[in-house]
Order: C-alpha cells, then sequence, then structure tokens
C-alpha cells in the first residue's frame, strides 16, 4: 500500500510541474485535470469518500470544462481579430 | 509514520508550484491555474491532518460495529472549500475574457493602464 | 529576474517547512470530532457524520457557502449579459453524439438526484448532485447544433429554491426559537425518511447548485454577438 501511495504522489507532482511549465496551455489544463484526478484518488485512500465525490465531479469535470471554455472564447476573438485587420 | 511525511510533502509540493506559477509566469490564464494548485494542495493538507492509523469512513452501517473512525471535522471543512474554490476560479476566468476584449492581450508586462 | 525572486521565496519557503514539519505529525487533538461522532445518530438520526455536521452542527456556514456561489453565479451572468446568440459550434456533431446525448440526459439527471436525495445515508449529498447535474447540462450542450437553456424557468426555479432554503430555517424559528433548527420528526434510523429536515434541506440546495452550476457553463459556452 505504501508503494502505490509513493507512485501516485510522485505522478502527481510530475503533473503539476507539467501544469505550470508547458509551453501550450491546453496541455496544461489536461495535466491540471490530471492532478485533480489523482487528488480524489488519494483522498479516497485516506477514507473520505465525501470529500472524494466532490473532487471527482468538480474538479476533474467542471473546472477543466469551465478552463477549456474561457480559452476557446480568447481563441476565436484572436481569430477573428486577425481576419478582420 | 512514514505515510504522513508523503502527504505532507505532497500536499506542500503542490503548494510551492502553484506559488511558483503565480509568482513568476506573465500569461494570466498560468496565474488562474496556480491559484487552482494552490487551493488543490491545502485541501490534501487539511484532509491529511486527520486521517487516523487504521480507521475508517465515518458513515455508520447497520451490521457494523463503530470501531475506530477518521476525524469528520476537516472533511466538513474540505467540502465547503472546494465548491468555493470552482466558483473563485469561473469568475477570475470571466474577468480574463472580458479583460482580454478589452485591451487585447493576455500578457501580463502590458497590461499597465494604472501605473504612474 | 523575477524567476530568480520567486525561487529565493520557495526556498526559503522549502527551509521552513522542513524546520516545522515533525512538530506536525504529534499534536492530535480530537476531541471535537469524538463528539460528533457519538452524538450523530442520537441527535440528528442521520447515518453520515459529515452529512450531519455539514447541515445540522454546523448549518450556517452551508448557508454562507450557498451564497458565495450563487454570488459567483451572479458576477458571471453580469459579466456575459451582453451576448445574445444561441450557442453554434464550428465542426457539427456526429450522428452518434447527437442521438447518446439525448439517450442519456435523463439518465444522469436521475443518477444526481440519487445522489443528493440519499444524502444522509450514503457518501453523496447536495453539491456532489448538483455538480452530476450541471456535467448533464454540458453534454447537452455538446451534442447539439444550436442550443439555448429555457432561461426564465432556470432563473425562477434556481431563486424558489434559494428562498425555500431560508424558508425552512425561519420555520425553525417559528417551531422552537432558534434558526435552522431540526425541527421535523427523526424518524427511524438508516431508512430515507429519517434525519429530519435534512434531506429536504439537501434536496433544495442540489436543485439550486445544480442550477447555478449549469448557468456559469450556459454563459461561458455562449455565442459573441458581433463575430
Amino acid at each position: 500500500m505504501l508503494w502505490i501511495e509513493l507512485f501516485l504522489v510522485i505522478v502527481m507532482l510530475l503533473g503539476a510541474i507539467m501544469a505550470v511549465s508547458h509551453k501550450d496551455i491546453i496541455n496544461s489544463v489536461i495535466a491540471l485535470s490530471l492532478v485533480s484526478l489523482i487528488t480524489s484518488i488519494l483522498f479516497f485512500i485516506m477514507q473520505a469518500p465525501d470529500v472524494a465525490l466532490t473532487e471527482a465531479s468538480v474538479g476533474a469535470g467542471l473546472s477543466t470544462a469551465i478552463f477549456v471554455m474561457a480559452i476557446n472564447k480568447i481563441r476565436n476573438r484572436d481569430r477573428n481579430n486577425e481576419k478582420n485587420s | 509514520m512514514f505515510k504522513m511525511y508523503i502527504y505532507f510533502i505532497a500536499s506542500f509540493g503542490l503548494f510551492l508550484i502553484g506559488l511558483y506559477a503565480v509568482l513568476s509566469k506573465k500569461n494570466l490564464i498560468k496565474v488562474i491555474l496556480g491559484l487552482s494548485l494552490m487551493e488543490t494542495g491545502v485541501n490534501l493538507f487539511l484532509i491529511s491532518l486527520g486521517y487516523v492509523n487504521g480507521g475508517t469512513a465515518p458513515i455508520f452501517e447497520r451490521a457494523l460495529s463503530p470501531s475506530k473512525m477518521v476525524d469528520p471535522v476537516p472533511q466538513a471543512l474540505v467540502l465547503t472549500s472546494i465548491v468555493i474554490g470552482v466558483s473563485v476560479t469561473a469568475l477570475a476566468l470571466s474577468l480574463c475574457v472580458k479583460l482580454h476584449e478589452k485591451t487585447g492581450t493576455l500578457d501580463l508586462t502590458k497590461i499597465r493602464s494604472l501605473k504612474w | 529576474m523575477k524567476k530568480i525572486l520567486s525561487l529565493i521565496v520557495i526556498l526559503t519557503l522549502i527551509v521552513a517547512i522542513w524546520h516545522f514539519l515533525p512538530a506536525l505529525s504529534k499534536n492530535k487533538a480530537f476531541k471535537i470530532g469524538h463528539f460528533y461522532i457519538e452524538h450523530a445518530i442520537k441527535d440528528t438520526g442521520a447515518s453520515n457524520v459529515v452529512t450531519s455536521i455539514v447541515l445540522n452542527f454546523r448549518g450556517f456556514d452551508t448557508l454562507g457557502e450557498v451564497t458565495v456561489l450563487f454570488l459567483a453565479s451572479l458576477g458571471v451572468g453580469f459579466l456575459f449579459s451582453g451576448n445574445t446568440k444561441n450557442y453554434k459550434p464550428e465542426i457539427q456533431p456526429s450522428l452518434i453524439l447527437r442521438v447518446s446525448s439525448r439517450l442519456l440526459f435523463p439518465l444522469f439527471i436521475m443518477f444526481g438526484a440519487y445522489i443528493f436525495i440519499h444524502g444522509h445515508l450514503t457518501p453523496g449529498g447536495g453539491f456532489q448532485g448538483g455538480s452530476i447535474i450541471a456535467s448533464a447540462v454540458l453534454f447537452l450542450y455538446l451534442g447539439s447544433k444550436d442550443k439555448k437553456l429555457p432561461g426564465h424557468f432556470i432563473e425562477y426555479l434556481e431563486s424558489l429554491s434559494g428562498l425555500g432554503f431560508i424558508g425552512i430555517g425561519f420555520a425553525g424559528i417559528l417551531a422552537s426559537n432558534i434558526f435552522l433548527n431540526n425541527f421535523m420528526p427523526k424518524g427511524i434510523v438508516y431508512t430515507l425518511f429519517s434525519a429530519g429536515i435534512i434531506p429536504v434541506i439537501y434536496i433544495i440546495i442540489g436543485i439550486k447548485v445544480g442550477l447555478e452550476l449549469s448557468k456559469i457553463v450556459a454563459d461561458l459556452i455562449k455565442g459573441e454577438e458581433n463575430v
């Protein structure tokens, strides 16, 4: 059980480093979703099922979707500004 | 004992990586990403403080006799904190979209209209 | 320059945390947790201890959290109030996505409703069920060519749920002189109709949070005016 938690924590920290330092922003948002998913698994291992359910449905589902929709709006406006000017 | 150290290192590592993103990135969306990482780190730290070795989930069942349970008070706090975190992220991202509409850029070093 | 300064700050924090880390794992003040675990079934009748803390012992904090979520939804709706066009995706969704989104949408709503109705017996509750309902609405948007939510119905239902929460609090004042008191009969433990006002408030919170989060999603995904 100890080796599973160590492996999950190392993958989570690598995902967080990739979320902060990647050039493309969509890859950063997907790495944030990976961090949220592994956090939900760690909450479940620590015997907290309510919190794991909340983090999985809110962090790995809605938060990523809100980020992607906002980035999509900004890119559409950039593309329209380049087309018009 | 070693199990606790893993969780403390994980939560403080997430917090410090998020703090680095807030302090030194130029893209505004990366700053909000760092804020969200910091909130996830703090929530993980709060839940790991209430863990008891060999405890079970704090839910009573008909056939089970109550044995050791983990602390339920940090779980109630973190439930509130996760929902508030996602609402702050949503409001900050819509402010980013409006800022891009008014100034045309998302670079923090170019948005300087309040500089004296 | 900014990167070097931020790295110095982070290294200072790492040294400070390393200094205080052994003191964190010795201190276990668990007394109020024991009080809530022992008194959960006697005082409230709910078998999920976290639910009885969130809605019965510390119910006022839940009122504050519902207010913060309402403020965020209000802010996003106010910032995007100028957009009136519907949602039109650039790449049209395929046949499988269109059919399956219409078939699976009522099943998602039923699953979310199951989670917030049984909040006092199994892990779950109002916030979890509400966000599943918002994910169902997002799924419906992704599988449609041209969609607009029925706007006024959602806003009226959400305001009525907010008023319902405060109304139950005031009914507690009328019944026993304490705001948000658990005045309904406690029932038999481990069954569905137990734990007083806790399932009623969780149904109201589940509807309210689900509608607020789906309104945030619908505001962010709408089209723009002068494109």
